[in-house]
Parts: C-alpha cells; sequence; structure tokens
C-alpha cells in the first residue's frame, strides 16, 4: 500500500534525515520526496511504500505523530487514494 | 518520479482538512426493520434490538478505521431504519415509546449518535400505526437521548395531509413542554426522501435494499474560502468555483463510501451531496453568502446567493460519485450556523426571508427557536407553509421548530454540541385557528399529473 507522508515543523537542521530514519527503522521505502518553505514554516510530502512494513496503519499513524512531537514536527500519515480521489478525474 | 507526487494538491487537500473543516458529515447505515414486525410489541423489541446490533455491530469501528487510514475525519456515525409506523403496525393500539427506548439502547450499544425512523408517512392520510406512533412522540422523545423522529405531512403527489399538519403542531407543543430537546429531534417533512442520511430526519425507505450505507459530505468552510480567492469576479466565476470545490469535496466522500461499503459488506447507496455547515467559526453557509457580497445573510440578495451555491453545489457533486440521492443542497439550520445565529441576533434573518431561502435550498425551516407560548395552531400553519413550498416546487421541505418553554423574543438557547445556539426568534401575529381546524387535505398542484 502507498501513503503519503505530511511533515510539518518550523524549519530547523535534520529534519528530513530524522523523518527517513523513523521510516526506515520500520521498512519503510520512501519512492518520492517533495519538499517547500512556506514562510519560516518547513513543509514536506513524501510518498512511501508500506509493503513490508509491519506495523497496522494506526499504529504506524500513533508512532510516526508520538515520535514527531518528540521534535517538535506535526506528521501525518494518510493513504494516498485520498489525494487521487479529490486531484484526479 | 515527480509524476507520483503532486505537492500543491497534496498541501490543498491537507490544509482544507486541517483549516477549512472539511469532514465527512456522516456515514450512516440503513437498515430495513420490515422482519421484525410482530404482534408481541416485546418480541419485536427483542427483534429490532437483534438485528440493529447484528448489522451495526462494526460500523462505529469501521468508520474510526477510514478516519485514520485516510486521515479525514468522519464526525457522525448514525443509523436508520425503515418507518416505525411501518414495522410497528402488527402491534397498533398499544404505546410505541417502548420501541423508542429499545432504538436508543440499540444505538447505545452500537456506539452511533443517532438513530433516525422513529417516522410516520402519512402525507395522504393515518394509519392506525401512524396515529399510533405519532402520539407516541413526545413520551418517545423526552425518554430517549439518540432517537430522531420524522413525520411526512405532505407531497407533491399527494398534497397536504391537513390532518397531520394540526396534530403535528399540538404534538410539537406537547414535545416541547417535556423538554425543548424533544423538538430538535423532530422533523416535519413534505417529500422526504427515503435515503438520507442526515438527521433529524433520516429513516430507511421501504425501496431500499435490506442494509445500506449512505454518506453525507460537507465543507461550507472549503467553499468560503475558494470563494474568498474571486473577490469581485462575476458570478459566472463563482458558480464554477463552487462547482469546482464542490466536485473535489463530493470525491472525498464517494471514496469514503464505498470503502465503508466494501469493509462493511454492505451495499453503497448514495452520496448526499450537501453543505451542512456546524456552529464553528469558518464552517457557515451564511459566511458562503456573504463572502459573495452580501454585508449580512437574510439582507436582500439572499436568496439569488442561496439559489446559485445550492445549484452549484449539486452540479459540481455530481459528476463526483456514482450515485447522488439523500437531500442534495445547502442546508440552512439557523442553530449550526455562526452567521446565521449572528444575523438572527441582530435581526437582519427572519422567518420570512428563511422560508424565501427555503424555496431554493435543500430542506426547510429547521433549527428555528421560537417563544414558548406559541399555540400549536400557529406551529401548524407554520409547518403548512413550508409543506405548500415543497408540495407546489417538487422538492423536499422541512419543518425543525422549537418551542422554549419560558423564553421569549430577546432570550436565547443552547442545544449543546454540534446543535449550536439560537436566538428566539420572532413569528407573526394573528392567528391561523379557523384555518387549521378547516381539517382533510389540500390537493395535489396540477403538476402532479405527469402520467
Amino acid at each position: 500500500m502507498k501513503a503519503i507522508v505530511s511533515v510539518f515543523a518550523k524549519d530547523s537542521k535534520g529534519i528530513i534525515a530524522y523523518v527517513t530514519a523513523l521510516l526506515a527503522e520500520k521498512d519503510i521505502n520512501v519512492l518520492d520526496i517533495s519538499q517547500t518553505l512556506l514562510q519560516e514554516y518547513f513543509a514536506m510530502i513524501m510518498l512511501v511504500d508500506l509493503t513490508d512494513c509491519g506495523m497496522s496503519f494506526v499504529e504506524l499513524s500513533r508512532y510516526l505523530a508520538d515520535k514527531g512531537q518528540e521534535r517538535g514536527l506535526d506528521i501525518h500519515i494518510q493513504r494516498q487514494d485520498i489525494f487521487d480521489a479529490m486531484h484526479k478525474v | 518520479m515527480s509524476y507520483l507526487l503532486n505537492s500543491s494538491e497534496i498541501l490543498q487537500t491537507i490544509q482544507m482538512i486541517n483549516q477549512q473543516h472539511l469532514d465527512v458529515r456522516t456515514i450512516t447505515m440503513g437498515i430495513s426493520l420490515l422482519d421484525c414486525a410482530d404482534t408481541d410489541m416485546d418480541a419485536c423489541c427483542r427483534k429490532i434490538y437483534d438485528k440493529i446490533c447484528r448489522c451495526a455491530g462494526n460500523l462505529v469501528k469501521t468508520g474510526c478505521d477510514i478516519e485514520d487510514e485516510f486521515g479525514i475525519p468522519i464526525v457522525n456515525k448514525r443509523i436508520s431504519v425503515t418507518p416505525v409506523s411501518l414495522v410497528a403496525a402488527a402491534c397498533a393500539g398499544e404505546d410505541y415509546a417502548p420501541i423508542a427506548r429499545t432504538l436508543d439502547k440499540a444505538a447505545k450499544e452500537t456506539g452511533v449518535n443517532f438513530i433516525g425512523g422513529f417516522s410516520a408517512l402519512c402525507h395522504k392520510g393515518f394509519t392506525d400505526s401512524d396515529l399510533q406512533l405519532i402520539r407516541s412522540l413526545p413520551g418517545a422523545l423526552s425518554e430517549t437521548e439518540l432517537v430522531c423522529a420524522s413525520v411526512n405531512v405532505g407531497s407533491t403527489r399527494a398534497g397536504i395531509n391537513m390532518d397531520a399538519v394540526a396534530l403535528m403542531g399540538r404534538i410539537i407543543k406537547e414535545t416541547a413542554e417535556r423538554g425543548f430537546m424533544g423538538c430538535a429531534k423532530l422533523v416535519v417533512f413534505a417529500n422526504a426522501v427515503e435515503d438520507n442520511p442526515f438527521m433529524a430526519g433520516a429513516f430507511h425507505g421501504v425501496g431500499e435494499p435490506e442494509t445500506v450505507i449512505n454518506v453525507g459530505v460537507s465543507g461550507p468552510g472549503v467553499v468560503a474560502h475558494a470563494l474568498k480567492e474571486c473577490k469581485g469576479e462575476s458570478f459566472d466565476v463563482v458558480a464554477e468555483t463552487i462547482k469546482r470545490t464542490a466536485f473535489k469535496i463530493t470525491r472525498m466522500g464517494e471514496l469514503v463510501a464505498q470503502e465503508a461499503s466494501r469493509r462493511l459488506g454492505v451495499p453503497f447507496g448514495v452520496v448526499d451531496l450537501s453543505l451542512a455547515p456546524t456552529p464553528a467559526i469558518g464552517d457557515s453557509v451564511a459566511e458562503i453568502l456573504e463572502i459573495m457580497g452580501l454585508e449580512r445573510c437574510g439582507g436582500h440578495g439572499t436568496t439569488a446567493a442561496l439559489a446559485l451555491l445550492n445549484d452549484a453545489v449539486k452540479k459540481g457533486g455530481v459528476m463526483a460519485s456514482s450515485h447522488v440521492g439523500g437531500l442534495s443542497g445547502a442546508f440552512i439550520p439557523v442553530s449550526e450556523d455562526a452567521g446565521m445565529i449572528a444575523s438572527a441576533k441582530e435581526g437582519t434573518l427572519c422567518i420570512d426571508k428563511l422560508e424565501a431561502m427555503t424555496c431554493v435550498c435543500s430542506v426547510g425551516l429547521d433549527m428555528i427557536a421560537v417563544p414558548g407560548d406559541t399555540d400549536a395552531d400557529t406551529i401548524s400553519a407554520v409547518i403548512a407553509d413550508e409543506a405548500a413550498i415543497g408540495m407546489v416546487n417538487n422538492k423536499t421541505t422541512a419543518v425543525r421548530i422549537i418551542p422554549v418553554k419560558g423564553r421569549t423574543v430577546g432570550d436565547s438557547v443552547d442545544f449543546g454540541g454540534l446543535l449550536g445556539s439560537a436566538p428566539i426568534m420572532p413569528l407573526h401575529r394573528g392567528s391561523a385557528s379557523e384555518f387549521i381546524a378547516r381539517g382533510g387535505r389540500i390537493p395535489a398542484p396540477l403538476h402532479s399529473l405527469r402520467n
């Protein structure tokens, strides 16, 4: 299953490294990354593949949210379908 | 691999959810209770309870799972059932309050936040069971928390059952005597639809399958945000913008509906394309009308603005879903919309303007608090006016009116939660008692003869 991970935070060094390490630790492959600064805020969107991830979606979602909070990051994971449904005819 | 990601679209969706109150307003499971009929009231109640718990046992969990995986809030999970006047007909002669208590218990057991269908369809006349159900309403609504009731008193094809209109005025008064919350759970319809997922008027019609999943979308905040970007543009641009936004909102609703249907093994019915406001700031239909250029919702121009909004929402949504139904359009529940509350408080939004607005939007006079000393015939006359609008215009209209005991114009009332709060609105003086006392039926308008 593919999913979109979105990360919002005040910009600082090492955010990408921190998040990708979390994902790698759970056997999640990153397929694509897009990153931008909205004023001083950092916004990153990643397309990830969950095929080898052993956790359930809900567990993973809570894990990422908690781990994000530890470092002041707002991390969400959502199934890709919702973005496709909304923006593709 | 950039074809995989369009970050501006993804950010737009995330902003819609996080900042513009985009949500799926309700997943409603319709359940037929026709097979629960029994001459023994206790047996009937037992069958109803078992069937609802069996069919909807996983509804709330499934809804929560979808919420977690897609990251889209699903505000309400609800159940609608076959109109109870049909199910209970075999045990007519008894009070139907035990069935309401059973529905309440089943709703609590399954974890849903409302159950609709304590209903009677009597647009052409009453069965004994319809009358029994209607007479049970004040008790049933005061003794239960989650049960919603509705009565259909008119239709384009049958005309208006004025005996039912007269009776409902008295029933609403009697219900209000026992507490105003009862009236917030009671809708009087003309042209009620069988697949409406929204409360308080949801019931599972007889043309529906055994069980069904209907989804109601929402998103006034998203439309408002989009319209802020086209200040000063022509109505052509306004209509196009609303259509595009409604399309996106509805696609999300369709996805959730299909997913819920698949996971529960229950057929997908319809997506109801509605703009349903909440009392939260930025989630208001009135605000959309004001962004279109009106100083206040309720001023002159409001009806035209609402007509455009209502039509554009449907046009945008209809291509986004495989099956559209329910009420589909903009809702204008006064107490549930921050902009309408403000406008009603300052007196700009009055009952007459609301009545005009109901001619062009999806339902009717909704969540209107009126003085506690309003007489039953006046309430019946308000219902008759709305039913006439529905009958002649071939659309659903509804009245959810709440006489608040001991309060009068200038006071307000707090219903709590999504039901919000409302100022007590003045109604016109001048008795309609002689009119209402006539009884009988107002004949169907000529355009019913289409065959």
